[in-house]
């Protein structure tokens, strides 16, 4: 039956999260963009709490958990989003950098043996694909695995990698036979300390200046045979598509980071917009009202609908069904409207908007980040139509 | 609960609606359009199926259903997926039947229900749009006073369907400031039926306008009685129906346009191949199911017992612009074609404007 009434635990959760986004987040927001690449230590109290393996994860209600036998409904991808929505209405950046929630904790999670699992369990993974000629296009990724002896010896170099600097080991995929293209591509975990992996240099960035992002270059880096994630086994049918596959959990919550943070910039306007006399009541018509207050609700609406766009990605992946179309259409909508709703609130808050003395201006660059990384709004909506017609990449290029 | 899965009975209602829509509504809807007139049988068909008295109790000649506000968005994006002017037709007596339910007194059910609620198609009407600038269903033009135990009303209405054969009109009227519902029947001497109106779309659905002189009713025709009834929540109710007929009129502009960018050939491949045509494609595809579940969320808080004015208000707003946004692209994607009236998409546009614009034309 349908039913968008969010269940109690999620609610407890969401309650939670926000209580820390509020609390821990928001007064150490602007500490963080001023001193970009300097580590927020406040948040060591998260280690462990969030992030990685899910199912050991403190803040995971109980019954939200999804047990193999279970007929339950689980909530653990509705869960996420819904969480993710609450610390980034705190700080989108912050968020990023909860020690021990990388990205590539979440591919260890995903495709690690029960024994990487273990091995990884308290190390803070970031995540390394994108390379200087391998953007969006992320299937040619030149940096190469050979197999020596009982290492892999990698080469080559990783941009715009998260948390390139405070994390422990970094997943980095390379390619362990070119000639086959895509289907060559494999995951490894390699520990920063190991030689012949070089931290190059920290980006300066437009916003999320609180979660450093850097560049390696992996130069006959050596990491033990065992640290390859999944199969070495070169399948062209599985490998690359299964390797994306990961990323359709990944777009609703990346989603998620659009909407938090367009939500905190609404809230703010609204609250701007009450002092100065408007009664918000969703009452008259919006023909009948003032442009700003016609800008609201067209707003509002929009948040809802990006939060309902996401939830539906969410309850699909949660009821075991494929979202890969549901995934795009999130991230593509809620990247989009994220940026015009923070550009647009700084426009209806005037000089507060421009001001570094409020949140807003700084809700306004970080949300850019949303509609380009783990695809642009371009990718997504490629993707989008490519399903919906099934078109093949090369139809529709 | 969280879940966008449709119950055993949710989908058996959908797929009966769906192939009264597929078996007499699509493809005649042209044909409805330029004739400016939608078969009796059809709308009989409908009826039948329980469009409109599913939830009422068997006493008085309904089905005696649970009143599922899901489930009625549902039966209403079926239906405006194949016209929305039959979609309109078709639920109008429910515009009367489903107040009389929620609010109605005992007395005023047992005298409306068993004359609506009968085999044949009954035509109730409602009138709430006011031909004024700057019209506004909150803030009505139309007055009621009381007078010697009885109402007075007066005011002019506009886009009423079936006026004139309708057998009682529900009138929406300001009473002491407060918005409320009369019945008014069709001898009242007060009541004077006008023109057949000709308006952007829905040619099929015939609207009149009414004006209401020193139209005098009795006390116990004030829907509710003495206590009147919550038109705030008739509100709501018929904001998430129009947002229902917008997402099924949404709908049908996209799958038409999305099948016929498909097999259009230009340049010597399918225009689905350019990326400027499929990402308008992939946003009315997005945009489609942000209007459902926008719709959803609204009806899924009134079916819950949760009071809907934020949500039903955001539904309508987002619903009726995003009807206009997504007909256009319907329009743009078959070009000089989408132009004529040989395609649907040009009656989608138009209809497509009514959503923003009409108030009250569906109910959940």
């Amino acid at each position: 039956m349908i039913s968008l009434e969010l269940p109690e635990a999620v609610e407890q959760t969401q309650k939670m999260m926000h209580g820390l986004a509020k609390d821990l987040f928001r007064p150490i927001s602007r500490k963080y963009d001023d001193k970009e690449h300097v580590y927020p230590e406040e948040l060591e109290v998260f280690r462990g709490l969030i992030g990685g393996d899910k199912k050991k994860s403190k803040v995971m209600p109980e019954n939200v958990k999804k047990e193999k036998k279970d007929k339950k409904p689980s909530y653990e991808n509705l869960s996420t989003v819904v969480m993710i929505e609450e610390l980034c209405w705190g700080d989108l950046g912050l968020m990023m950098t909860i020690p021990g929630a990388g990205l590539g904790n979440a591919a260890i999670s995903a495709v690690g043996t029960p024994e990487q699992k273990e091995k990884f369990a308290s190390k803070w993974a970031a995540m390394a694909i994108t390379e200087p000629e391998a953007g969006s296009d992320s299937a040619s990724v030149q940096t190469t695995a050979v197999l020596d002896g009982d290492d892999w010896v990698l080469n080559g170099e990783k941009i715009f990698v998260t948390c390139a600097d405070r994390c422990d080991v970094v997943v980095v995929w390379a390619n362990i036979d070119p000639s086959v293209g895509k289907a060559g591509i494999k995951s490894f975990v390699v520990e920063k300390d190991t030689p012949g992996l070089k931290l190059e240099y920290l980006e300066h960035k437009l916003g999320i200046r609180a979660s450093d992002t850097g560049t390696f270059v992996l130069k006959d880096c050596r990491v033990p045979k065992e640290n390859l994630l999944g199969t070495a086994e070169i399948s062209q049918k599985k490998s690359f598509a299964g390797v994306m596959q990961t990323f359709d959990n990944t777009r609703p919550t990346v989603a998620a980071m659009a909407l938090g943070v367009s939500r905190a910039a609404l809230e703010f306007t609204k609250e701007k917009m009450e002092e100065k006399g408007f009664t918000l009541d969703y009452e008259k018509l919006p023909n009948n009202l003032s442009a700003m207050e016609r800008d609201f609700y067209k707003m509002e609406a929009e948040i809802d609908a990006m939060r309902l766009l996401i939830w539906q990605a969410a309850a699909m992946a949660d009821a075991g069904n494929r979202n890969s179309l549901q995934a795009s259409m999130c991230k593509a909508k809620a990247g989009k409207i994220g940026t015009e709703i923070t550009q647009k609130c700084c426009d209806l808050l005037g000089p507060l908007g421009y001001s570094q003395d409020y949140l807003a201006e700084k809700w306004m660059r970080d949300v850019k980040i949303t509609d380009i990384f783990e695809g642009t709004g371009q990718i997504q909506h490629l993707i989008v139509a490519r399903q919906l017609m099934k078109l093949s990449s090369k139809e529709l290029k | 609960m969280f879940s966008l899965e449709m119950s055993k009975e949710q989908k058996m209602i959908k797929d009966e609606v769906g192939k009264l829509v597929k078996s007499i509504v699509t493809d005649n809807a042209n044909e409805m359009d330029e004739k400016r007139e939608i078969p009796a049988d059809g709308i009989q068909k409908a009826w039948e199926l329980g469009a409109s008295v599913s939830m009422v109790s068997e006493e008085f000649g309904g089905f005696g259903m649970e009143d599922s506000p899901v489930t009625t968005a549902i039966v209403l994006e079926e239906l405006a997926y194949g016209d929305m002017a039959f979609a309109i037709q078709a639920t109008l007596p429910s515009l009367v039947i489903s107040p009389l339910v929620s609010m109605g007194t005992p007395e005023q059910q047992s005298k409306y229900l068993p004359l609506l609620c009968g085999e044949k198609y009954a035509s109730a009407t409602l009138a709430i749009n006011e031909p004024t600038f700057g019209f506004d269903p909150v803030t009505l033009g139309t007055r009621a006073e009381k007078k010697n135990g009885s109402y007075m009303l007066t005011g002019e209405k506009c886009f009423v369907p079936l006026a004139n054969t309708a057998s009682c009109i529900l009138v929406a009227a300001a009473l002491e400031g407060q918005n409320q519902l009369f019945f008014v029947s069709k001898d009242n001497p007060g009541l004077k039926i006008g023109e057949k109106e000709k308006n952007l779309g829905l040619y099929a659905l015939e609207t009149y306008k009414i004006s209401l002189e020193n139209c005098e009713i009795p006390a116990e025709n004030r829907l509710g009685g003495e206590q009147g009834c919550d038109y705030a929540k008739f509100l709501q109710k018929s904001r998430i129906g129009m947002a229902a007929l917008g997402t099924g009129l949404a709908k049908a502009s996209y799958e038409f346009a999305m099948d016929y960018a498909k097999s259009r050939t230009q340049f010597g491949e399918p225009i689905v191949y350019k990326q400027s045509v499929a990402f308008m494609i992939a946003q009315m595809a997005y945009e489609v199911d942000s209007m459902r579940l926008m719709t959803w969320q609204a009806a899924s808080r009134l079916e819950a017992g949760k009071d809907a004015k934020r949500e039903a208000y955001l539904a309508k707003f987002y619903t009726g612009e995003k009807a206009m946004y997504v007909t256009d692209c319907g329009v743009q994607l078959l070009g000089g074609h989408g132009y004529t009236r040989e395609y649907p998409v040009e009656r989608y546009y138009r209809n497509g404007r009514g959503i923003s614009i009409i108030e009250g034309m569906a109910t959940v």
